[in-house]
């Protein structure tokens, strides 16, 4: 049992560490903005799901548990909120999305 | 290599510090001065807490089970406590002069408000 | 391994910094300061500084970010272009760089526990505070009753800060932010659903935490300085969804120059008490009969007062920043 919740949590931990870095990649060399942030909003909702879910396993049924719990909620409400807020400010201030073939609007 | 990895903190401060000098005395622009001395002032409190860790501690808030536990020590968290929120302080008063010098010159580039006064 | 992620993170600030150096975009600058603060919290938290890493997450990361970008609103957003070299100042910076690299290598290596820093005071401090105040946190200890003094000169400097930035910015009458009347339909995010939304479920959490901070701050890390910085953190959160007439409406310049006073006024107070009970300024333990219920009462309410303060300048000066009018 204990093997078990061990190479879960080893299984979470890697995959959601992967995604995290496929964000990061992605918020580098994506064309313009709108790219960018859809990117990097990967980063906030299933990277911290898994990175979280493999910590829970870790640490059992504790008082760590329920406060790492409120830390997923906490993520989960504001960071796309965030990256919703960001975006739509950026398309009210005239910011147009990449075409291919034709012009390149910053 | 242990030796190097153990001042790796200290060569971090002094690279910090003289940036932060370098932002001050260079760039024209007040807002970036006020930047950079933010930055001077964050090097600073490095040095400070890295003095405070002893190896093997552990923050120092009393466990009442443990009578053997090793605590970092706690005097220089208290100084830079106080000189963060001084630190803020000082921050705050610089943007209120720099918003009325911008509402008053035009500019907030200190040579055109050095040529508007001379 | 936590060596090398202490090492990669301390990169990462020697990097934020040079793009700092580097950004024209004040907006850029701004935003790469609050990285900066945050990678400086995580290093703190690394070497076992708890409360200072919760304080320069709320001050630096939260609350400096948000003052920033508020007079960035109020002045230009452009750096303008360096035209010129600088060769005395980089020649003068890199040789003051590596005399400071120099002299660095006769310093005590990192965690070392026979350094000069750990052996005089700070181990009394260790062992006395169980017998003479018992609280489990220390630094909190120190910080409100071995070291009152030191916290009473703090609580001066904000709120004069306090007090100069409302004298700054509101003795330009058709400006001020005292005089504001602003049409509530047109301020706000009165038309984006979703911030206000989830802006109006977290207020009530994040000043219900900043008050879970204060009161239990002898017993882990926290204390009036972090409270005071989350609590105006859910405020200032609060004006920024319904816009500055309905924030100045819950907390008016009035109440808020109220809160100011009251803090300065009860940290004071507390240590005349002192006096008045036959014992020095500040000394918490001739308070009531039992010396240790003394000092837990005189550190709870200065901790208030240090809270009260602190929440009312950073309101205040925040309001100070963002209902002054542009210039037009």
């Amino acid at each position: 049992m204990e093997t078990l919740l061990d190479i879960l949590s080893w299984a979470l931990l890697v995959v959601g560490g992967a995604f995290v870095f496929v964000g990061g990649v992605g918020a580098l060399r994506m064309p313009d903005f709108y790219t960018r942030m859809h990117a990097a909003s990967l980063t906030d909702t299933l990277g911290t799901i898994l990175v979280l879910t493999g910590l829970m396993l870790q640490s059992g049924i504790s008082l760590a548990t329920a406060k790492l719990l409120a830390i997923m909620m906490l993520l989960l409400f504001t960071a796309p909120t965030a990256a919703y807020a960001l975006a739509n400010a950026a398309r009210l201030s005239g910011l147009k999305p990449y075409r291919t073939g034709g012009n390149r609007e910053q | 290599m242990m030796q190097i990895l153990g001042l790796y903190n200290y060569w971090v401060f002094a690279i910090l510090l003289m940036t932060g000098i370098y932002i001050v005395i260079s760039r024209t622009n007040l807002i970036k001065k006020l930047i950079g001395m933010s930055i001077f002032q964050s090097a600073v409190f490095l040095l400070y807490i890295t003095l405070d860790k002893v190896e093997g501690g552990t923050a120092p808030i009393l466990q009442a089970g443990a009578p053997e536990q090793l605590y970092s020590n706690p005097l220089p968290q208290v100084l830079i406590l106080t000189a963060i929120v001084v630190g803020i302080a000082t921050l705050s008063l610089g943007l209120a002069i720099v918003v009325r010098i911008s509402e008053a010159y035009g500019t907030i580039e200190e040579d055109q408000i050095r040529e508007m006064d001379s | 391994m936590v060596t090398f992620f202490g090492l990669f993170v301390l990169t990462l600030l020697v990097i934020t910094a040079i793009g700092i150096l580097r950004a024209e975009n004040l907006f850029a600058a701004v935003m790469l300061t609050g990285l900066f603060s945050l990678l400086m919290a995580s290093i703190f938290f690394i070497l076992d500084a708890a409360d200072v890493a919760l304080t320069e997450a709320a001050v630096g990361a939260g609350v400096a970010t948000v003052l920033m970008l508020s007079a960035l609103a109020l002045t230009s957003d452009r750096e303008q272009q360096q035209r010129r070299r600088h060769w005395i100042p980089i020649v003068v910076v890199s040789v003051t760089t590596l005399l400071i690299i120099y002299a660095t290598f006769d310093n005590p290596r990192l965690g070392d526990p026979g350094a000069p820093v750990h052996q005089h005071v700070a181990p009394w401090y260790l062992s006395e505070t169980p017998r003479l105040i018992d609280i489990p946190n220390v630094v909190t200890a120190i910080l409100a009753s071995f070291r009152g003094y030191d916290t009473l000169g703090e609580l001066f400097v904000i709120f004069t800060a306090g007090i100069g930035v409302l004298f700054m910015l509101s003795t330009d009458t058709e400006r001020s932010p005292l005089t504001l009347l602003p049409n509530p339909d047109t301020e706000g995010l009165r038309h984006h659903q979703v911030p206000r939304i989830i802006g109006r479920l977290l207020v009530p959490f994040i000043v219900l935490f900043g008050l879970y901070v204060q009161f239990h701050g002898e017993y882990g890390p926290g204390g009036g300085f972090q409270a005071g910085a989350l609590i105006s953190a859910g405020f200032i959160l609060f004006a920024l969804i319904e816009g500055e007439a309905a924030a100045l409406k819950v907390l008016s310049f009035r109440v808020l120059a109220g809160m100011i006073t009251t803090g300065a006024f009860l940290y004071v107070a507390v240590g005349l008490a002192g006096i008045a009970r036959g014992g020095n300024f500040l000394d918490y333990s001739v308070l009531l009969d039992d010396p240790i219920a003394g000092q837990h009462l005189g550190i709870i309410l200065i901790e208030l007062g240090v809270g009260l303060t602190v929440t009312g300048v950073l309101l205040s000066v925040f309001h100070a920043f963002a209902a002054r009018r542009q210039h037009s």
